[in-house]
């Protein structure tokens, strides 16, 4: 967007519509306005939302307009949208977790990021669908229907929180919220081509996130540039005293080290994530991403997560295992449904039957058998053993280099539909992303390009713990090669913005 | 990895989930797979491995014994289906006749 040209402010990203904010050329009122048109107009077709929040978007908008031109303070990412995933809590706003159990739940307080999003000024513009209580890989897991992907209506945009990385993809906000526990944000930003980062485990509050899996949730930024993305995790990382598993250090900043590129850096390929089971489209993406950082100065290097594979097998014990945990609670008397039944436990039977969808009975399943009486040590803390050899094979990768670079998907966009029959085959989808999860690294999905269908690709960075810097700063240079255009093209994809449309 | 329907309508219980037969068969199924799956933990999980918990650990997260502001009441039992006089209502736990 530049100054003086007729401009869609929603088709800029969140850096250059903070600059046309502040020099006074647009003011929130019109940005915020601007995609609430276009969600009124496209989510139709996407599906991205379960609740827009024009009025109270709006009300944020002007109020931000008033404290400027008052020349009082506003914060960090004043006027620009940003699409919440539905499993934070928002005071006295439905808050339903993609599931019929909380389908009229309002909770009583603010989540943490949700309260640093409003000193920050961000705004929300809606609620974005989820699988239910974030157990998924395509949002096929929503109580409240799927959402499309933009680049192809056909297709899935991954999950569990594909309705955040949607929204951002068809240019409903340039940033979205989402929750990664293994993979959730990372694979969704890479089906739909956009930027999306899980922080290290604890450096984002967890206080109103609904529970999944405690070990491992976290919440990070979706965005359209790695700038962007930057910026929303500076706006919500940090320690808070009312999530006792939060890091309790300062933040360092990301910001001055963004643009120093990756001279001196070495970037490891995990050379074995190149073989079985990675489509051929995908895995020429990441070979040539390596290359391109190569040619910007980084060293590469092969490196080996020998007991990655064994991932999956132990992330599906341990989730499961805290979501039998956690999920406990939703009993027809603390939170929203109940059905009624002649005693408390046919009651609560009954309701939790009535509530849950299918994937997560079978996760409650799957958990509440592997925690039970004979099969804890087999299961559960064999998991845990498991999860101590992949941050070895980590820390053993990072003596050997800064980045750990891999595919964040073995496919792209699949069809709506073609997994919903074979939960082992969904959960294979998180094969790359869920080693990161156990061993809480920070890690980073970009897009590196488009298969022979046209669809995105994601590249997936991990860097050691706490340092999101340099992860930050690796993904900022090879963004910088490939230039990615993040604009869904394609005889399916979601009807594109105003500006883009006119751009030759 | 089999189980028996048995295995399945006893974590059903545990769970506080019901299930009809077809659905208790299916469950037996998918659960006999994804647990046949993770199961190939056994060639690497040995007990000289220690467990892991937490990726980045902390212990003896503590808080002054301070008040502080806190939810109402009133707030507190605001998300559940049925309330009655600012508590949360249940159906009769204690049998009239133990």
């Amino acid at each position: 967007m530049v100054a003086g040209t007729p401009t869609d402010p929603v088709a800029a990203d969140a850096t250059d519509l903070l600059r046309v904010l502040d020099d006074g050329d647009v003011s929130a009122e019109e940005v915020v306005s601007a995609h609430l048109s276009r969600i009124a107009d496209h989510d139709d077709e996407v599906r991205a939302f379960l609740t827009v929040l024009d009025e109270q978007a709006l009300e944020h908008a002007r109020d931000i307009d008033r404290r400027r031109a008052a020349g009082a303070a506003v914060g960090s990412l004043a006027g620009v949208p940003v699409a919440l995933k539905d499993v934070l809590c928002t005071r006295g706003v439905t808050t339903t977790c993609g599931s019929r159990m909380l389908a009229d739940h309002r909770p009583p307080y603010d989540a943490t990021v949700v309260s640093r999003l409003r000193d920050a000024d961000a705004v929300v513009v809606g609620k974005a669908n989820m699988d239910e209580f974030a157990m998924g890989s395509s949002t096929e897991n929503s109580a409240f229907g799927v959402t499309r992907n933009p680049w192809d209506l056909a297709r899935v945009p991954g999950g569990s929180s594909g309705g955040s990385a949607a929204a951002v993809a068809a240019h409903f906000a340039p940033l979205g919220i989402g929750t990664d526990t293994g993979g959730s944000i990372r694979q969704p930003a890479a089906l739909c081509g956009v930027v999306g980062m899980k922080p290290t485990y604890g450096r984002v509050s967890r206080y109103g996130l609904i529970a999944f899996a405690s070990s491992l949730d976290q919440v990070g930024p979706f965005a359209r540039s790695v700038t962007d993305a930057a910026r929303l995790y500076t706006a919500i990382a940090g320690h808070d005293p009312r999530d006792s598993t939060s890091i309790p250090e300062d933040v360092p900043d990301v910001a001055p080290t963004l643009e120093d590129g990756v001279d001196g850096l070495r970037i490891g390929v995990v050379s074995e994530a190149l073989d079985d089971g990675v489509e051929p489209g995908v895995a020429v993406r990441v070979r040539e991403a390596a290359q391109l950082l190569g040619k910007l100065g980084a060293e590469v290097v092969d490196v080996s997560l020998p007991h990655a594979r064994y991932g999956i097998a132990a992330y599906y014990l341990i989730a499961p295992s805290e979501a039998s945990s956690n999920l406990a609670r939703y009993d027809g008397v603390r939170y929203g449904l109940r059905v009624d039944g002649d005693t408390a436990e046919a009651m609560m039977a009954a309701t939790r039957s009535a509530g849950f969808g299918s994937e997560v009975v079978r996760r409650i399943m799957v958990g509440t058998y592997a925690l039970s009486a004979g099969y804890y040590d087999a299961y559960y803390v064999s998991a845990q053993r498991v999860r101590t050899l992949i941050i070895r094979d980590y820390v053993a990768a990072f003596e050997r280099c800064d980045v750990v670079l891999s595919p964040t998907s073995p496919s792209t966009a699949f069809e709506i539909g073609a997994k919903t029959d074979d939960p082992l085959a969904m959960y294979l989808n998180d094969a790359f992303t869920v080693p990161a999860s156990l061993a809480g690294m920070p890690a980073l999905s970009m897009p590196a390009g488009l298969d022979d269908g046209g669809l995105p690709v994601g590249v997936q960075l991990v860097a050691p713990l706490l340092d999101e810097a340099v992860l930050f700063r690796a993904a900022r240079a090879l963004e910088s090669e490939l230039a990615f255009d993040p604009l869904p093209r394609g005889a399916n994809a979601v009807h594109p913005p105003v500006a883009a449309r006119t751009k030759t | 990895m089999s189980l028996s329907i048995d295995d399945v309508r006893h974590v059903a219980n545990l769970a506080r989930l019901a299930f009809d037969d077809d659905q208790l068969e299916q469950l037996r199924h998918e659960l006999g797979r994804i647990l046949g799956y993770a199961e190939q933990i056994g060639e690497v999980a040995t007990t000289d491995v220690p467990p892991t918990s937490h990726a980045y650990p902390l212990t003896n997260v503590w808080r002054d014994d301070e008040v502080r502001p806190s939810l109402e009441p009133a707030a507190a039992v605001s998300t559940g289906p049925a309330i009655e006089d600012g508590r949360f209502r249940v159906p009769r736990i204690i049998d009239e006749d133990a």
